[in-house]
């Protein structure tokens, strides 16, 4: 369910805050001529609790240099992240290792962040055993729980993730995230790699969880649509910058920027009708 | 050009930090030269002490490294306590001697390898392919110095061929052809043990490059424009094949001071091998390191070589760095 | 999978070769340095089915060997005494696995010593010697392949996961061991240490040298692994729990690097009882009265000796299965590695 946005503003406080993010790639290349790549340029926005931001655009637009940057696996090379009322950018090693439980990130390709040697059971108890000490009892349970919770069944510990279809692997992604209670969820192109109707019930099962545990997203993705449907306000970017900014109607109703203009046009035409009527 | 100078300038540096390592060792090593002499109850305690001071043997140790690298820039490498002469002219005589062998039976090897290679990767899977890799894995597994010692034997036994050496007694006194006679008699068997050794896994690379290469689709665009068999080989796919093969290649020359040391001294041949051991044992100083930086020069001349062609040959590095 | 029987097939036939070593006191008849000065150089005895009267017998019997006149050291079989073959019988004391006191030898006879690979020039039984210089030579292998693998593992995962300068340093390093000649980088390396040791301080010097002098190819390639490992996103999302670099390392890059270990180690270990095999040939390796593969060759380096005594090259002929075991393996697992991945076998994992 989201959470109407009212034109006034919020007059809560926002849960994570960016500010000026800038993310600069030094590029070598055989003959030694450095070339950069600004990945993040003056990037800022805010999220609050509860709801979820979408950010969008095409491939290279820095969108996963963001989500990297906001589950505080890497820094950005200027600005910062206001968490807590603590600057992420600013701490120290050991200091992020205790923050990064609270920004979980759910990868796009799910065959690839579930280590295929591993069973299931190893994978969903892994930040159970990296954050705290339970015992066997205690972590099985949870594991059933968290498996629950998701719509997996639980006769599927014992098995290697290459068993389970597209859908069961990032539902299991998504229950790993959840065992260290996080309070953002970064889906970087998590729906993108499913097929259509999985896509669906994925995103009905984050929409569950948002409602009954208050969780807040952060949505990135290509797909304008499904950015829509998921969004209290979306974010667009393009070249590592951003160019439009606000609520679904709005963006779709009115695009300002070419970019989102472009995005809108890759909308499937069986789709469009669901949405506001475009105003050229 | 610049990527030549900066490989150039990189074998360069390899050079300097092996010749630095070989000294190191060298020099660090327990006992030297005179220890022999200073057991010795006959010889005064005042002319060891004399020796080393001639040798420099006294000297720290950045002082000798700083003096030998002065003298490498002249063209020479110390002096040999043993055979008491300069190391050049030493490490030339024994490493044209080894060059006689390797370089013989490099051509050789790569003469019944290519085609042979090519042979058996038309065929592949069929009988006359198994059949080789069969004799190629029978021959890898013989370790080089079984196969060294079992032709010795066969010499011995047989006495078609002599049992070492390089020349008979009175070579001397012969006339050149009957020279050339004498020394291809003796290098008979040094040098198919060399080929034996090298052949199977220079056979085994060919093949593999070369099956590799005849499943591409302008192979089989070339068949369709009837071009025949041989020409589609030869001037077809070998050249595809070439990047593996030109590396292999580089390998084969760096390897040819070094790579027939066990042979050399089983079969008594006057080699390089022979006397880096004899060196070694006597703690002939500057010979050990002569020896390891001139066989270094040939590994590291070798990979540069075989890199430099790769540049030359493969028209994708050519237009990927020209692309900057 | 096919490759997985061939696999294991291949594991079989060496674990079988390696326990008739690892039990050579029970296999071998005789004790490795036992002397017998009355009876140098003796040809292998042959074993037969029919006497000189043309009578078969069920079991396999030897003549003993006795010097013909007017010679030195030339043998012909003395038929009037039969010795038949017997099998489970007690001999001299060993023990088995080094700490079990055992006396009874798989095969031998009563008052003959059957020597199946004949004697050295102190009437050594050199079949004994084979078994028990196998023991030698192929721990030496093993212990040494085993060293640098660790070594290679340590170095190449440090300068694949932090990168840096630690990575620009050790590569160079690499590089510089890459370019010495290998076989004159371990005579230098053995020589230059004591050479008048016991056996024992012999056998570790020989195994650290060996180790020690190629970790470089297997260091660049556990490097490439890591560096790809350490990109996956089930790191990364290790990383996001708050997992420290070492557990990262421990429980999830490292494991990646277990097929490359493998096929590294069949390649290396008959490489490197190959060179302690060479050391010992040229006396830099394990003195006498030990034997090892490299000591039982080491008499043909006599003319004397390949005239008239031949079989002591009989040793070099049987060890070829044990390598034949290896190139198996190693085949097989390369097969298996371009079953997962369309990698070709480099230059480097060959050589």
């Amino acid at each position: 369910m989201k959470v109407e946005a009212s034109s006034s503003g919020h007059n809560m406080q926002p849960l994570l805050k960016a500010e000026n993010l800038v993310k600069r790639y030094a590029k070598r290349r055989l003959a030694d001529a450095r070339e950069e790549l600004l990945a993040l340029n003056a990037v800022s926005f805010s999220i609050f609790p509860g709801t979820t931001l979408a950010v969008v655009g095409e491939s290279g637009s820095g969108k996963s240099t963001l989500a990297g940057c906001l589950a505080c696996l890497e820094s950005p090379t200027t600005g910062s992240i206001w968490y807590e009322e603590k600057d992420l950018v600013k701490l120290g090693e050991r200091a992020r290792r205790q923050v990064r439980p609270q920004l979980q990130l759910i990868f796009q390709d799910p065959a690839s962040s579930l280590n295929p040697r591993w069973k299931v059971l190893e994978i969903l108890v892994e930040p159970l055993i990296l954050q705290r000490n339970f015992n066997r009892e205690e972590m099985n349970q949870r594991a059933n729980s968290l498996l629950e919770r998701v719509g997996l069944s639980p006769d599927i510990v014992k098995r290697p993730p290459t068993e389970l279809s597209g859908g069961q692997r990032q539902r299991l992604a998504i229950a790993r995230a959840l065992a260290l209670e996080p309070k953002l969820l970064i889906l970087d192109e998590a729906l993108s790699a499913l097929d259509c109707s999985v896509q669906a019930q994925i995103a009905n099962l984050l929409m569950e969880l948002q409602s009954s545990l208050g969780m807040t997203y952060v949505f990135i993705t290509h797909d304008l649509a499904m950015a829509a449907y998921l969004a209290d306000e979306i974010v667009v970017m393009d070249g590592g910058c951003i160019v439009e900014q606000g609520p679904p109607e709005k963006i779709l109703k009115v695009p300002q920027h070419e970019t989102t203009r472009q995005l809108l046009a890759a909308v499937p035409r069986i789709i469009r009708p669901a949405l506001p009527a475009v105003e050229q | 050009m610049r990527y030549l100078l900066r490989r150039i300038g990189h074998a360069f540096f390899l050079l300097a930090g092996v010749s630095l390592l070989a000294f190191l060792f060298t020099a660090l090593a327990p006992g030297t030269y005179l220890d022999e002499m200073r057991l010795n109850p006959q010889i005064a305690p005042e002319t060891v002490a004399a020796l080393r001071a001639q040798y420099g043997l006294d000297k720290p140790l950045p002082v000798r490294y700083a003096s030998w690298l002065n003298s490498v820039i002249h063209g020479e490498m110390g002096f040999s306590f043993a055979y008491n002469s300069p190391v050049v002219p030493l490490l030339l005589a024994r490493a044209r001697n080894t060059l006689l062998l390797t370089i013989t039976a490099t051509l050789l090897a790569w003469a019944i390898a290519l085609p042979l290679g090519v042979w058996s990767a038309e065929r592949l899977g069929q009988l006359p392919d198994r059949l080789l890799s069969w004799g190629t894995a029978a021959l890898l597994v013989i370790p080089d110095l079984a196969l060294a010692l079992g032709l010795l034997l066969f010499a011995v036994k047989s006495g078609w061929f002599p049992s070492g050496g390089m020349a008979s007694l009175g070579f001397e006194t012969l006339s050149p052809l009957q020279k050339l006679r004498d020394l291809a008699w003796h290098m008979v068997l040094p040098v198919t043990a060399l080929v034996l050794s090298s052949l199977p896994l220079l056979v085994r690379h060919v093949r593999a490059a070369v099956a590799d290469v005849l499943n591409a689709p302008f192979l089989l665009a070339a068949v369709g424009h009837g071009i025949q068999r041989r020409t589609l080989l030869y001037r077809y796919a070998l050249p595809a094949a070439a990047n593996p093969l030109i590396s292999l290649f580089g390998f084969s020359i760096g390897v040819l001071l070094s790579g027939s040391l066990l042979v050399e001294v089983v079969m008594s041949w006057p080699g390089l091998g022979p006397l880096l051991l004899e060196a070694i044992l006597a703690r002939d100083l500057y010979v050990v390191v002569g020896g390891i930086l001139f066989s270094t020069l040939f590994l590291v001349g070798g990979n540069l070589l075989a890199d430099l062609l790769l540049y030359w040959a493969d028209p994708r590095i050519h237009t990927e760095s020209s692309a900057r | 999978m096919r490759t997985r029987r061939t696999f294991a097939k291949w594991l079989v036939v060496l674990g079988a070769l390696h326990g008739i070593v690892v039990c050579a006191g029970f296999f071998a008849p005789y004790d490795p340095v036992e002397q017998d000065r009355k009876s140098p150089y003796l040809p292998p005895m042959r074993l037969h089915l029919m006497d000189a009267h043309g009578h078969l017998h069920a079991r396999p019997f030897a003549y003993s060997l006795r010097l013909r006149e007017a010679s030195f050291d030339q043998y012909e079989e003395d038929t009037t005494e039969l010795h038949p073959v017997k099998f489970f019988l007690s001999g001299a004391r060993y023990r088995m696995l080094g700490f079990l006191p055992c006396r009874t030898h798989f095969f031998g006879a009563e008052n003959t010593r059957i020597c199946l690979l004949g004697t050295d020039a102190y009437g050594r039984d050199q079949f004994s010697r084979f078994l028990f210089g196998g023991q030698v030579s192929l721990l030496a292998g093993l212990l040494g392949a085993g060293l640098t693998l660790f070594l290679g593992l340590c170095l190449g995962a440090v300068a694949g996961y932090y990168g840096g300068w630690r990575d620009s340093v050790l590569m160079r390093f690499a590089e510089l061991f890459l370019a010495l000649p290998w076989l004159y980088l371990l005579f230098a390396l053995r020589a230059f240490l004591p050479l008048a040791v016991g056996p024992l301080e012999a056998f570790f010097l020989i195994i650290a040298v060996i180790g020690a002098v190629g970790w470089a190819r297997p260091a660049r390639l556990v490097r490439g692994v890591v560096l790809s490992a350490k990109e996956r996103d089930f790191v990364r999302a290790a990383r996001g729990f708050g997992a420290s670099n070492g557990y990262l390392l421990r429980r999830h890059i490292l494991p990646e690097t277990s097929s490359v270990l493998l096929t590294q180690a069949a390649i290396l270990i008959p490489q490197y009882v190959l060179a302690e095999m060479t050391l010992s040939f040229l006396g830099l390796g394990v003195p006498e009265p030990v034997p090892s593969w490299g000591n039982l060759l080491s008499s043909l380096q006599q003319y004397s000796v390949l005239v008239s005594y031949w079989w002591m090259y009989l040793p070099a002929l049987i060890m070829v299965p044990f390598f034949l075991g290896y190139l198996g393996l190693a085949s097989s697992l390369q097969e298996r590695g371009e079953a997962y991945k369309m990698e070709k076998s480099s230059l480097g994992s060959l050589i």
